[in-house]
């Protein structure tokens, strides 16, 4: 019996500004409890909310991005509930008018399952909103005792909202994936996810095809990929065996316990929360100008789309090749930096990147960003092999030899005597040493033992130390052979 | 010296006929002898007082100083003054030491005017009788067996009682002019907005305003002076070029136009109060002014409208006391529910309940359209009668209470009545407009009336225009109890 997946995500990303949405404290993460909680942060009695206007930045940074409707005029709301870690005793958040509306993001799905081919798939978005963190409660004190830290309470959060677009816990992934690097690409998340910067919730139920949508239950506070792939195959297994065993789904909150990979409900419907939101009368609606857009659009970097696009009809790159390159902002940027040094040989400088600097750099465990070569240093070996200077073979010892003690690909050349012989007197004295040298192999060749041509070539480079330049040593090679 | 207007102690101070250390032991002295009668103030220090006065001295030596230099102002104690213990009449902060001054707080400080004290209050600012003090009723200094009023009533008793030079209060829907009414002074609510509400315990947000109470218009003036002015702190203050609010109070008042709501002078209001409300028109008639007769068809539902959207915002302002991080928690309890209940159950006092309770009632789901957002669009239609009026007149006039100050716990089992006492005032909140009362006669039991004069807004400096005008030409103002 087949069962459809019906999946959608509800991602909270902390927006990467100095300091809070709603005070001047820090957002920096790690420091000692309580230390950046200003009065605005513990809510002493008459303290007032100031919006920060890098944080609505950020938001329509996202809305551009993503190609989504953004509010000219949106309204802050108070969300009502107790809780130690929510000190004013209701969050700010956007409720029936947030700052941004409907968008959409093209995602590349790659089924873990099966021999399935990657494909494209558009998610959209149904809203994205501004809302403050909540402190953190420390539980586990031996005397029983819970802790309070306020230092994350009103760091600024994007909620971005999806339609439940996605049919898979690939597709889910995906999506997620695909936000987590436009986030960075745009710069309004670092999305660490261990420091809880990028957390998703996602909305799982089943049905069976052209049925209505079955009982969704809301997998909480994912901070992995891993982790939401497992939750959701898990999760999904649960509730078909649950239908298909005469029970209901009923609609309720659930954690995913990474040690045993299994689902639990932490809340049911009966005990969801009436938040009683209203609109907050300490804030003005925010209210978004045109201009303020434009300006806005004027700092945004070019997409990682608009950027495939580019690299293929542009630079006659693959479309794999283009995907790979823009995985990452660093990625992208490193390839554009070293491209500069090399404008006309695109392929092979993606090769390299694509090649051996991501193999190096997953060897190594490290990434883009951690890179222990820099672009320039890249660019300027990829020159010299462009030029002819070095042969593939002295590049990869040039690499080799950058990667580990640094220098410039010059330097490295020079100093250890990669420089390829291209100076075509040179080699054809060798040649024709080699050749007066194997009369008998030589009469085979021209008798039509075409094979031969590789020994020959063998013994140059053999004699030439491997500095010939292939190139050319094929060209006097055959020239001299075929007398 | 005691008697002296705010412009001759500062002529006083500045001739150094009498320092403001001497000025303020003077006023202590008073506050010593009469305070256990009247019981206006929760706190004194008259230490911190005493020092300001000296550096005051200090300011008068070196000549930088303003109107206020040196004059002891009593503080509602609704302000958070650092240092000072700031309670807003509540248990629930009877502990609560404020780290940090309000904007209204600093100006005064920045003008070198000593803080005298903390005045009593009905719990946060929810009263008309100051019944509803955790701290005790405060009297009526004109009759010590009747309420001065609320819920800025400490401030009220203190100033007519001429305990303080001039004080602060809070208006969200009548709180400075009925009980400058029921204590014979002036009182001046301004335009929302105009004087910050950073560090002043919110009650409900969209309609709390500071304002200056003191014994003559020109008093008010110079206090407006000092409190008013924009604060980057507070999102709703408003950025307007500084103003001087006394730059009118001599001009004539040749063709003032006065519009009188005829929904004022219907029934409700005492035959005492209508009098003397009277007499008053026609001292103005004399004055030049010429009578408009307007109507302002909405007010009748002001008081309803009031009930759902400030208990709606005050449920949700007052969420942040549970005990958690300051003020009370119950020294007993079992877990985090049971510690807010108790908390809050044994915090806060019968009427803050009550408030919360219908808060919280009408923004739950399901009442919200009904209630909330219904009050919201009669609000607006409240508003535009206002602005309809102001076609026809420059200030609108009327009572300021519909009767003179009531016994201690007459009113007390029955909210509804008490609520009624700010029927002619609360409209003005919800539009948003600047509101006066200042004294103009004595009605039933020999017990003051107070005069409402409304403004349109911003109009605050022809408001005291028209009020000083009056109190030239008669002397309400002057009177003072018999203490």
């Amino acid at each position: 019996m087949q069962w459809e997946i019906v999946i959608g995500l509800e991602v909270h990303t902390q927006l990467s500004t100095n300091t809070k949405i709603f005070s001047g404290a820090s957002t920096a993460f790690g420091a000692e409890p309580n230390t950046q909680a200003d009065a605005v942060s513990i809510a002493l009695p008459g303290v007032l909310p100031v919006l920060n206007k890098g944080a609505v930045e950020r938001a329509i940074k996202f809305g551009l991005a993503t190609g989504s409707h953004i509010a000219p005029r949106s309204v802050f709301a108070r969300k009502n509930y107790f809780y130690p870690d929510l000190p004013k005793g209701y969050q700010i958040s956007q409720f029936d008018l947030p700052v941004v509306g409907k968008g959409a993001l093209t995602i590349q799905v790659e089924p873990l399952s099966g021999n399935a081919k990657p494909y494209e798939k558009t998610v959209r978005i149904t809203r994205a909103h501004l809302e403050e963190d909540a402190g953190k409660s420390v539980h586990g004190d031996s005397q029983g005792v819970t802790g309070i830290d306020l230092n994350r309470a009103g760091t600024p959060l994007l909620e971005i909202v999806s339609e439940p677009d996605m049919s898979s816990a690939s597709e889910a992934v995906a999506y997620a994936k695909a936000l987590h690097t436009l986030v960075r690409w745009i710069g309004i998340c670092d999305g660490n996810m261990q420091e809880g910067s990028f957390r998703c919730d996602v909305n799982v139920s089943v049905r069976k095809p052209g049925a209505p949508l079955g009982t969704r239950r809301e997998i909480k506070n994912l901070n992995s990929f891993k982790f939401m792939q497992q939750a959701i195959d898990y999760e999904v297994q649960w509730q078909i065996d649950t239908i298909e065993n005469g029970g209901k789904v009923q609609q309720a909150t659930i954690l995913f316990n990474p040690d045993n990979g299994e689902t639990r409900a932490m809340r049911s419907k009966e005990d969801a929360h009436d938040y009683r939101y209203f609109p907050d009368p300490d804030l003005l609606p925010l209210e978004i100008s045109n201009e303020w857009i434009e300006q806005v659009r004027a700092t945004l970097p070019e997409l990682p789309q608009a950027k495939q696009s580019r690299y293929v009809n542009d630079l006659g790159l693959s479309a794999y090749d283009a995907s790979l390159l823009t995985a990452s902002r660093e990625m992208a940027d490193f390839f554009e930096a070293a491209l500069s040094a090399v404008p006309s040989q695109a392929k092979i400088c993606a090769n390299w990147l694509i090649g051996e600097v991501s193999a190096q750099l997953n060897r190594d465990g490290l990434d883009m960003a951690q890179c222990p070569i820099t672009a320039q240093q890249l660019g300027g070996m990829l020159a010299r092999i462009a030029d002819g200077t070095i042969s593939n073979s002295g590049a990869k010892e040039v690499f080799r030899t950058m990667w580990a003690e640094g220098g410039s690909a010059d330097a490295i050349i020079e100093a250890k005597g990669l420089k390829q012989v291209s100076d075509s007197g040179a080699i054809e004295a060798l040649v024709d040493e080699i050749i007066a040298a194997n009369a008998d192999k030589v009469a085979e060749y021209r008798s039509g033992k075409d094979k031969l041509f590789g020994f020959f070539v063998g013994l140059a480079m053999k004699a030439s130390k491997g500095k010939a330049n292939p190139a050319q040593l094929n060209d006097i090679l055959k020239k001299k052979l075929e007398g | 010296m005691i008697h002296s207007s705010l412009t001759q102690l500062g002529a006083a101070l500045r001739a150094k006929k009498i320092s403001s250390v001497e000025l303020t032991q003077s006023y202590l002295d008073r506050i010593a002898q009469l305070n256990p009668k009247l019981n206006a103030f929760i706190t004194l220090n008259p230490e911190m007082s005493l020092a300001q006065a000296r550096e005051a001295d200090t300011r008068f030596a070196s000549g930088k100083v303003g109107a206020l230099t040196g004059i002891p102002i009593a503080q509602k104690d609704i302000f958070c003054a650092k240092g000072w213990l700031t309670t807003c009449g509540s248990k629930m902060l009877h502990n609560f030491v404020s780290p940090y001054d309000a904007h209204v707080i600093s100006q005064f400080n920045n003008a070198g005017a000593i803080n005298l004290g903390k005045t009593n209050m009905d719990e946060f600012a929810m009263g008309s009788s100051n019944e509803t003090s955790h701290y005790g009723a405060v009297k009526n200094p004109w009759d010590t067996t009747r309420v001065p009023g609320g819920s800025s009533g400490g401030t009220a008793a203190a100033v007519a009682a001429r305990l303080c030079a001039a004080a602060t209060g809070t208006d969200t829907g009548g709180s400075i002019r009925q009980p400058a009414a029921l204590c014979g002074i002036s009182g001046l609510k301004p335009t929302y907005g105009v004087c910050s509400r950073y560090g002043m315990i919110a009650f409900a947000s969209s309609l709390d305003q500071a304002g200056p109470m003191g014994r003559s218009a020109e008093d008010l003036a110079l206090m407006l002076n000092v409190m008013a002015g924009f604060d980057e702190r507070d999102s709703t203050s408003l950025q307007r070029d500084k103003e001087d609010y006394a730059r009118d109070l001599n001009k004539p008042l040749t063709g003032l136009r006065i519009g009188l709501p005829k929904e004022f002078f219907a029934e409700g209001m005492g035959a005492d109060v209508a009098k003397a409300v009277e007499a008053a028109l026609a001292e103005y008639k004399k004055l030049g002014a010429v009578i408009v007769d307007i109507s302002l068809p909405n007010s009748k539902l002001s008081v309803p409208v009031y009930y759902v959207l400030a208990p709606a915002e005050a449920s949700s302002n007052l969420s942040r006391f549970d005990g958690v991080r300051y003020g009370y928690r119950a020294p007993e309890y079992g877990d985090l529910a049971d510690m807010y209940e108790k908390s809050r159950a044994q915090g806060f006092g019968a009427e803050v309940k009550r408030r919360i309770m219908i808060g919280t009632y009408v923004l739950s789901h399901g009442y919200y359209d009904a209630y909330y957002l219904q009050a919201q669009k009669i609000r607006r239609l409240i508003a535009q009668d206002f602005t309809e009026a102001y076609k026809h007149c420059d200030v609108i006039m009327g009572p300021t209470s519909p009767s003179t100050a009531f016994k201690l716990g007459e009113k007390g089992d029955d909210p509804v009545q008490m609520y009624l006492s700010d029927i002619y005032t609360i409209a003005v909140n919800l539009a948003g407009l600047p509101g006066m009362s200042i004294p103009c006669g004595f009605g039933a039991n020999d017990m003051p009336v107070g005069l409402q004069i409304i403004g349109n807004y911003f109009d605050e400096a022809r408001m005291l225009n028209v009020a000083h005008q009056f109190q030239l030409a008669t002397d309400w103002h002057s009177r003072t109890p018999n203490l």
